[in-house]
């Protein structure tokens, strides 16, 4: 008997998209139809994604933190999902599969939360 | 040497010969829509943080028919990922057991849906209020 098993990392990544696919089920088709489609067509007055208006957001730290949870937790669920739908289309799950699905997700983590820190305070 | 050529049943496309199979592999291939649309985010987000023009740039891109097209079909994806996510949920969640009896999958599905709804209005609201 082992007397130290290995401790998986799955539960991290399971968490990872578990909570990015919530965030986007209540949250993605309005924050889309918002983004997307009512602000350029101009359903939404301009003003709601004026430059100071999100400026302010993105430099409030509730503000910083919503956007950095919303876009890397997206990143997470995507990259899982599609991680492991590789084996459904016959590819080999492996390191570069894991570079393209959840090194992408790292570096999106990464530029997005240096980004809002460099936007200030 | 193997001299054997044992039969390989091929496997390419196997999930087309289901309906079943394919509304799974549609939903999983929401995954892709939620990471263009995370991408779509993160660009605004550097461009947020390269100052006005920048921002105002992407702006609009976002209002090229083409954008708009592109979040039309980004749209119907992420929606379909929020059916399928509550639809699924009475199979992802332990057994909820509520004064001694399961909580049925039905009961599971429509408070995910109705949570959803909730959310959308709170969000338009919120865009609307705050402009």
């Amino acid at each position: 008997m082992k007397s130290e098993l290995k401790r998986s990392n799955a539960p991290i990544f399971w968490g990872l998209f578990g909570a990015g696919g919530m965030l986007a089920a209540l949250f993605g088709p309005m924050l889309v139809v918002i983004t997307g489609v009512a602000v350029p067509l101009g359903w939404l007055p301009a003003k709601t994604m004026g430059y100071q208006h999100i400026l302010n957001l993105a430099r409030n730290l509730i503000g910083k933190g919503l956007i950095w949870a919303l876009i890397t937790l997206l990143l997470w669920h995507a990259a899982h999902r599609i991680y492991h739908s590789l084996h459904d289309i016959g590819i080999q799950g492996g390191p570069l599969a894991k570079l393209l699905t959840y090194g992408i997700a790292m570096a999106g983590t990464v530029i997005t939360l240096v980004a809002l820190l460099v936007m200030g305070f | 040497m193997n001299q054997r050529r044992p039969y390989v049943r091929p496997m390419t496309g196997w999930w087309k010969k289901n309906p079943y199979f394919v509304e799974y592999m549609v939903h999983e291939g929401s995954a892709l829509f939620v990471a263009l649309y995370a991408i779509v985010l993160l660009v605004g987000v550097l461009c947020l943080m390269s100052g006005p023009a920048a921002w105002n740039g992407w702006l609009a891109a976002l209002a090229s028919p083409l954008s708009v097209l592109l979040h039309l079909i980004i749209l119907a994806m992420v929606g379909y990922h929020s059916y399928t996510w509550f639809k699924i949920m009475p199979r992802t969640l332990p057994p909820v057991i509520i004064a001694g009896r399961r909580l049925s999958a039905r009961c599971i599905t429509t408070s995910g849906l109705a949570a959803v709804a909730f959310c959308s209005v709170a969000l338009w609201l919120l865009a609307w209020g705050c402009a």
